[in-house]
């Protein structure tokens, strides 16, 4: 159960740092997630059905997911088209797409193909169960992945990325065009998302376009809980994190509401109403911590 | 150094709310010139400057600088060689980032590519820098700027537009939001910068002795129109009596209804 929980939080994780750099890096609410999450799940299962190189099926879900975002991105930059809506039309775009990469079917199941997890645990079987061999495979992806972000944040581009969010205008002052730093950033967010999506598929053992359903929400709720949990800071390799964090005690109440709803009457179909209200919650009480840091600085002012 | 030839705007054309903010304005800056810009509110100061950024579009007429036509050039294109300080302090730097951050990303204008440069040496160029301002900030590198008070970040963003040497700096009423004392600070700290580097720039100001104390040219607008001009020694005889009397003369109304004009601040 445990490693269950870690597991599948750690894939989502990848696509919660993905949310992460859209909604708190650069401050654009970015929809096209529902769609590129399952566009990265599709690539890959098609990549396995062809028997192409696995690894290369990876790059071509986290291509696919960035040519998504820079859709997006460009529809927003260039037909003034506020940000959400731009999401919105490259998700609802992608729905097509997406049935199209699976040969005009809903659902692929590639259950006794050959994928990366599966090459990951013939390499170290006997070392110690399947579960574990799995678990420490996706902390190291989640690691690596996560030190690349943390670089990339650390770097002249990065931090001008990360005023982006903050402060347009002087992101502009320093002559350079916000326009291409949020296409970069929205791309590399959605890239993100699909190379979660292309390993979801694999641990699932399917692609379905149904997948990125209420992903987005996934996404925002765990960027949420990280944040809540954890104090807040400047430091990028804290913020990054602190979305993984998120994500993993997200998917545990999850697990939880899905093995254990019986108990109350609750229903997999309950979910999506649970989350929405988790995030209203999370939404009320960071509020109310934030009324009560103003009251206690303004007494202690006095 | 940048001209303006017979340059109008006029905002929503053809509605109800037509509103003709600057009307054929013809004005030269030359290298090393500091103008002063007085006007009540609505004259078309802040336009004007907006303009010669690049936030706005004329509706007629050209902009040139060093006699190259900069009229449809994108705001963030002309920022590499305009450097410019709002009134709100906020605008200059990002809050949730920390000091050494903030004067990374300013220190350079230009698309930034992916190349660590912040490094100690760097931090050693910045802290060095940080003394000028004497305000204690070299010690408080990794603070986030949220910290800071606005005269301190106003202060800051000065420092890092001049680094970026800028050949013009546009500043718009960049004090008017600070308290008394450190409005002088960073005023004084605009003076020392502006001679020491020998830049051009142009300031609006509401204070009017200020506009007299500083700069080789004063500049006086009025309902999108330059009404007034003095330059050199013309300018150096001012003083806040004749500039309202000149006021009066020119407009038949008097500057004593716009009392922020005769602020103190």
């Amino acid at each position: 159960m445990i490693e269950g929980i870690l597991v599948e939080g750690l894939i989502y994780g990848i696509m919660v740092l993905g949310v992460f750099i859209t909604f708190r890096v650069l401050d654009f609410p970015d929809l096209t997630v529902d769609g590129s999450f399952p566009l990265g799940a599709a690539l890959m299962a098609q990549c396995i059905l062809l028997g192409t190189n696995l690894w290369l099926g990876l790059l071509v879900a986290f291509i696919g997911g960035v040519i998504a975002g820079v859709i997006t991105a460009v529809i927003h930059n260039h037909l003034k088209v506020p940000n959400l809506l731009a999401g919105i039309l490259t998700m609802t775009m992608l729905y097509s797409v997406n049935i199209r990469v699976l040969g005009n079917r809903a659902n692929v199941p590639i259950l006794n193909q050959e994928t990366i997890l599966s090459q990951v645990s013939d390499k170290f079987s006997g070392l110690m169960p399947d579960e574990y061999i799995l678990l420490l495979f996706f902390i190291v992806v989640a690691i690596v992945i996560k030190v690349l972000i943390d670089l990339f944040f650390r770097t002249d581009l990065g931090l001008t990325m990360g005023a982006m969010g903050n402060n347009e205008q002087m992101v502009i002052s320093q002559g350079v065009n916000p326009k291409t730093l949020k296409t970069i950033g929205v791309g590399l967010s959605n890239g993100l998302v699909a190379l979660s999506g292309a390993f979801a598929a694999q641990y699932l053992g399917f692609a379905d376009v149904g997948l990125g359903q209420g992903i987005i929400i996934s996404g925002l709720a765990s960027v949420m809980i990280g944040e809540f949990l954890v104090m807040k800071s400047n430091r990028i390799g804290v913020l990054t994190f602190c979305a993984l964090m998120g994500s993993i005690i997200f998917h545990a109440v999850v697990y939880l509401g899905r093995y254990y709803g019986y108990l109350i009457k609750m229903t997999p179909n309950d979910l999506n109403l649970i989350k929405g209200i988790l995030i209203i919650i999370l939404l009320v009480l960071t509020q109310s911590r934030k009324l009560k840091k103003a009251a206690l600085k303004a007494m202690v002012e006095k | 150094m940048i001209a303006l030839k017979n340059v109008s705007i006029v905002f929503n054309q053809g509605t109800v709310n037509e509103n003709q903010a600057l009307s054929n304005i013809s004005l030269s800056v030359k290298e090393g010139d500091f103008v002063t810009i007085i006007g009540s509110n609505g004259a078309g100061k802040s336009t004007l400057f907006n303009m010669i950024a690049g936030s706005f579009v004329p509706t007629q007429g050209s902009i040139f600088v060093n006699d190259r036509d900069i009229t449809r050039e994108p705001e963030y294109k002309r920022a590499q060689y305009i450097g410019r300080i709002f009134q709100n302090p906020l605008l200059g730097t990002a809050s949730n980032m920390s000091l050494e951050d903030n004067m990374m990303i300013t220190y350079k204008k230009g698309f930034k590519w992916l190349k660590r440069s912040l490094n100690n040496r760097m931090r050693d160029f910045f802290k060095s820098e940080l003394v000028h301002l004497n305000m204690g900030l070299e010690n408080r590198m990794k603070e986030n700027l949220a910290m800071f008070s606005g005269g301190q970040r106003q202060a800051l963003t000065l420092l890092m537009m001049v680094l970026s040497k800028p050949a013009l700096i546009l500043l718009d009423e960049h004090t008017a939001a600070l308290d008394p004392k450190n409005a002088q600070i960073v005023l004084d700290l605009t003076n020392k910068f502006i001679k020491e580097f020998n830049l051009t720039a142009m300031m609006i100001t509401h204070n009017m002795s200020h506009a007299i104390e500083f700069g080789n040219r004063l500049l006086m607008m009025d309902k999108g129109e330059i009404i007034f001009e003095a330059e050199g020694e013309a300018k150096r005889e001012l003083t806040v009596e004749k500039l309202i009397a000149k006021f009066h003369d020119l407009r038949h109304k008097t500057f004593e209804d716009d009392k922020t004009l005769l602020s103190d601040e």
